[in-house]
């Protein structure tokens, strides 16, 4: 930033609202919040579908009316969906350059990762508390 | 290199032999977008258990069949990589084993690993199946 003696603006007031630098923050520690979360959740879920690899849905019924189980589904399913549509913001961020093409894919990979997330969500809710 | 502007050019990926931290880097990437697509099946798996016996065995019968299984076995070597060079990058985020040498053994840590995780979980896997 050129320092012009005619103006009274610091070089800070200058530089702000300007570049990529907005939520880079927010996004960057969310990224790390939801990988962290996930190392135990991918431990718990890995021994979950070796255990029900076979299984029968009477089985699958009894272990997702386990409230841990359940709890522990429903968090898994909510943090990677919103690890995945974090990182695939990046990707598309990094990859595709035309403003509305970006903006379009990002809205894209949002919606449907949420979406996809309240879909586990309910299922599991659904098998809990089901008869 | 002649690119106009009199600086130097620097080397074109499609000629410069990437280094095993490059690809490791690129292959974190890539098997993230992979694990998004098989949340997929997760989704369906939940889903059809809400749904009922008949559905949940569709899905079963699917994951059991050889390309289901095939499918299980790229996503399990997808997350443990996923997950372990995951690890690494929390331990560079802590600002550790950043010099040259350290990232160079950590690429072997991470592949060991992941490769070790990954037929642990297939053994037990098929032997509880």
């Amino acid at each position: 930033m050129a320092s012009n003696s005619k103006t009274l603006r610091s070089p800070l007031q200058v530089a702000r609202g300007l570049g990529s630098a907005k939520h880079g923050t927010e996004h960057w520690w969310s990224q790390r919040l939801t990988s962290i979360a996930l190392v135990p959740l991918t431990v718990w879920f890995v021994f979950g579908v070796i255990g029900h690899l076979g299984a029968d849905h009477a089985a699958f019924i009894a272990w997702m009316k386990s409230p841990f189980s359940a709890v522990m589904m429903i968090l898994t399913a909510v943090v990677t969906f919103h690890h995945a549509q974090s990182g695939l913001q990046v990707v598309i961020e990094d990859y595709v350059h035309a403003e509305w093409q970006k903006m379009a894919l990002i809205i894209g990979v949002k919606f449907l990762s949420f979406a996809l997330a309240a879909a586990c969500v309910l299922a599991v809710v659904k098998i809990f508390i089901g008869a | 290199m002649a690119n106009g502007s009199g600086r130097p050019l620097s080397p074109h990926l499609q000629v410069y032999k990437l280094p095993l931290t490059a690809v490791m880097s690129i292959t974190h990437r890539i098997t993230g977008v992979g694990l998004t697509v098989g949340t997929l099946l997760l989704v369906w798996w939940l889903v059809a258990a809400a749904a009922g016996p008949e559905a949940f065995a569709r899905a079963q019968g699917f994951i059991g069949s050889f390309f289901g299984l095939l499918l299980m076995f790229g996503w399990s070597a997808a997350l443990y990589y996923h997950l372990c060079n995951g690890i690494r990058h929390l331990v560079w985020d802590a600002g550790k084993a950043i010099e040259l040498a350290d990232a160079e053994r950590n690429n072997k840590v991470v592949l060991v690993a992941t490769a070790a995780l990954t037929v642990l979980t297939w053994i037990v896997g098929l032997a509880v199946w």
